[in-house]
């Protein structure tokens, strides 16, 4: 601290200054988008509404933020610090600008920001423990890694079960059903293009595509043909993964801005075409009454021969949600386990030496075409997989559900994981999509907020709050060590700073 | 007589190479005996690399033919009768035949076994020493995976295969003194443990020619003396002849059997290093001495 003493008024100074000045930039950058605000009245004539406070609290809280940063060392105390300031403020704009004053959130409000800003003087001020030793060998951060991979697949298998003995059949259908199948089904498509842009090093912006083939596929094969699940599931990979190479082809001369283009328009032609091609699709309306799931041929009716009655039990939607849970969580490992062999197998080192240097490949005599094929293939094909589901799980489907906003998703999940990195992308899937649902769960923020506070209409800016903040702290993912497929003496992780992120 | 004359590996027959308007290479004529260790030398800009980026298929030459005999010695007018076909390669009776200006370049890799360093070292940086030297034994590996199917079941033949390929590494690994280092990443390696490392690479996709474009650019002594016993090494235990673009003449002189000059994209003296050493046309292509003294 006494570094810190010494520079003490110095640092205020700093501090101020830093502070004035991140808050002016923020009046002069969110003048033209807070202060002024084009409505229409009551004769639909426009008018403009004046809303300098906003620019007020604007400002004052992007300069209290850059004052706790530049005035304190510790994280902790910074994050803290900024967190009450903000507290503070929202309770002091409470008392100014409210009509009818919340009491309640006026308390709350300030209690928190006092007790923030307290735990932050405490962080600051108490004795630091010396930096800690450097991290662990490389080795053991594998182990961990692998160790943990193993809990958290056994407690996902246990996942549904508990849930079910712990809230019963009712409660615990949302909680299987939103959150573990839909973050599954994300789980599986991140590890699908992580073949593409993990693996490959080929930027893919339009992987919903194949979602939405193997999707149709399974809607339209079942309700024209009467093909069931079982038989279309491979159909649909089949049919994505030849798309995927036909997207490969024209695309094979194509690198970084150029084939994320092509590969974006394909996205859209997909999503324009389910929407036009009235006559096979049924256009936004959509392929409705897609048959559901069976169990084996056992349907999950009430009826005699359906499979609560076969198996003796009550019937409840429960057992549809449940083995719902299971197929795609066997999915999802299916698409695990073959890109994990494939990583150790010629193959999966080729798409990585392709993402390291094609031109090196090629003077090795390695085909690079076939390799940017397979990578599409069978990225494409995993993505199919999880369309066929997905029809199955909705027994609905219309063009809506393949927007570019899921490839964006999709590929904000494989980098947020940490590009390659089956776990990294595991669990940026259930950071992402897990999060955005529990943004519904968040109830107590509206006797915060008022009740017309909806958290769930602030879920892209978090979003984009998340991506920004994870870029500057972890630019190369969750998980930014590369695995090496082969070792002589010891697997030892590659430090993500020598790995490349591929030409295109 | 000497060697590149009576078993020519690759004859190099007036190729020419223009970008646009700018001829790079102006028909030269010249061969690369079997066994040799060619040296390909000239002023900066002479287009010795341009050269090597149409031997190795990086580029497709404008005009001219190279004839590559990766087995036997391919009889001239044979070769003009397979050149008429317009097919790249043939099993010849007098030898097996690929016409390198009509293949891709990973074809010229993989099957007329030609390997390739770069002037500036293209590693797989991410990927570790070992694994790099198992990538450039894709082809063989991928078939021994019967394309992945065996693999992904982990079949003993695969698993021998891959035993296998890991010794072959291994074993290069001792030569280029990395064994250590097997397990680190490629990119965190010194830059002449580089060199040799992209030099083992290379030899790990046991080629018939190997083809170096400066690999002793940026090394010190001993290590230029350390590239010297690494390729006799190459040449004499491993059957491989080689291809040098070099501009350090101690390396040029020591371990050349046969050395090519270009300047201004034109052939100007082909012969032994004693020979070429000689050449008043190279000494003023060196040295810059006036047009006129040096006219034949």
């Amino acid at each position: 601290m006494a570094a810190t003493d010494a520079s003490g008024p110095t640092r205020l100074g700093k501090a101020l200054r830093d502070a004035g000045f991140a808050a002016l930039v923020a009046a002069a950058l969110s003048f033209p988008i807070l202060a002024l605000r084009a409505e229409a009245d009551m004769n639909n004539t426009l008018v403009l509404e004046q809303r300098w406070s906003w620019i007020l609290v604007a400002a004052a809280a992007v300069g209290s933020a850059r004052f706790f940063a530049s005035l304190l060392d510790d994280w902790r105390a910074r994050a803290a610090a900024v967190l009450g300031a903000w507290a503070l403020l929202f309770g002091a704009g409470l008392a100014v600008f409210s009509r009818l004053l919340d009491r309640d959130a006026l308390v709350w409000a300030l209690g928190a920001g006092v007790l923030l800003l307290a735990y932050a003087w405490f962080q600051e001020t108490r004795a630091r423990p010396a930096p800690a030793a450097p991290a662990a060998a490389a080795p053991k951060t594998r182990d961990a890694l692998r160790l943990f991979a193993i809990a958290a697949t056994a407690a996902v298998i246990a996942y549904p079960i508990v849930l079910l003995f712990w809230l019963g059949p009712q409660g615990s259908l949302k909680w299987i059903n939103n959150y573990g199948v839909q973050i599954l089904i994300y789980v599986m498509l991140g590890w699908g293009l992580n073949i593409v842009v993990g693996l490959a090093g080929l930027l893919d912006l339009g992987y919903v595509a194949f979602f939405a083939l193997g999707a149709y596929a399974y809607a339209l094969l079942s309700t024209t043909f009467g093909l069931s699940f079982w038989l279309c599931l491979p159909l649909a990979g089949v049919l994505a993964a030849f798309a995927g190479v036909l997207l490969g082809f024209p695309v094979l001369r194509l690198r970084g801005d150029y084939l994320a283009l092509v590969t974006l328009a394909f996205g859209e032609i997909i999503n324009i075409v389910l929407t036009n091609w009235v006559d096979v699709t049924n256009g936004e309306a959509g392929v409705s009454s897609i048959p559901r799931i069976t169990f084996f041929g056992l349907p999950f009716t009430a009826a005699d021969d359906g499979f609560a009655a076969t198996f003796g039990l009550g019937f409840s939607p429960i057992h549809r949600t449940i083995f719902l849970f299971y197929l795609v969580l066997a999915l999802a490992l299916l698409t695990c386990f073959i890109t994990v062999r494939l990583r150790r197998l010629p193959l999966g080192r080729a798409w990585e030496a392709l993402r390291e240097d094609d031109i090196a490949c090629r003077s090795l005599g390695l085909n690079t075409t076939n390799i940017k094929l397979t990578a599409f293939a069978l990225g494409a094909m995993f993505g199919g997989f999880a369309g066929a589901f997905f029809a199955v799980r909705q027994g609905f489907v219309n063009p809506n559900s393949f927007t570019f906003m899921e490839s964006a998703t999709i590929l904000a999940i494989v980098v947020l994981g940490g590009m390659g990195s089956q776990t990294g992308v595991a669990l940026a899937a259930v950071a992402m999509i897990g999060g955005t649902e529990i943004l519904r769960e968040l109830d107590f923020l509206k006797r915060l907020f008022g009740e017309d506070f909806d958290p769930n209409q602030y879920r892209m800016l978090i979003f984009g709050l998340a991506m920004v903040t994870m870029m500057i702290w972890k630019p190369r993912g969750l998980v930014s060590n590369r695995q090496p497929s082969i070792f002589l003496k010891e697997r030892r992780a590659v430090s993500g700073g020598l790995v490349k992120e591929g030409h295109g | 007589m000497n060697r590149w004359e009576t078993d020519p590996l690759l004859r190099v027959e007036h190729l020419t190479m223009r970008f646009g308007g700018l001829t790079a290479v102006n028909d030269v004529s010249f061969s690369v005996g079997r066994g040799d260790i060619t040296a390909l030398i000239g002023p900066n800009g002479a287009g010795k690399t341009t050269l090597f980026n149409c031997v190795t298929g990086f580029y497709k030459p404008t005009r001219g033919r190279l004839a590559f005999a990766r087995e036997g010695r391919a009889d001239a007018s044979e070769v003009r009768a397979l050149t008429r076909t317009g097919r790249r390669h043939a099993r010849l009776a007098s030898g097996d035949v690929y016409l390198l200006e009509r293949m891709p370049d990973f074809e010229i890799a993989a099957r007329a076994k030609v390997a390739r360093t770069f002037q500036n070292i293209r590693l797989f940086t991410g990927m570790t020493v070992l694994e790099n030297l198992v990538v450039a034994q894709h082809n063989a590996l991928m078939k021994a995976s019967g394309l992945s199917f065996l693999g992904l079941f982990g079949a003993p033949s695969w698993r021998a295969a891959e035993k296998s390929a890991i010794e072959k590494a291994r074993q290069w690994l001792e030569r280029i003194d990395l064994v250590d280092r097997a397990d680190d990443p490629a990119g965190a390696l010194p830059y002449g443990d580089q060199r040799r490392l992209e030099i083992a690479r290379a030899m790990c996709a046991d080629p018939v020619l190997l083809c170096l474009d400066e690999p002793a650019a940026g090394l010190n002594p001993r290590e230029s003396a350390q590239l010297n016993a690494l390729l006799r090494g190459v040449r004499d235990d491993h059957g491989a002849s080689i291809l040098i673009i070099e501009h350090d003449m101690s390396v040029v002189m020591q371990i050349s059997d046969h050395v090519v000059v270009l300047d201004y994209g034109a052939l100007i003296s082909d012969g032994t290093p004693e020979f070429v050493r000689n050449d008043p046309r190279v000494i003023a292509a060196y040295l810059g001495v006036p047009d006129d003294e040096v006219a034949p």
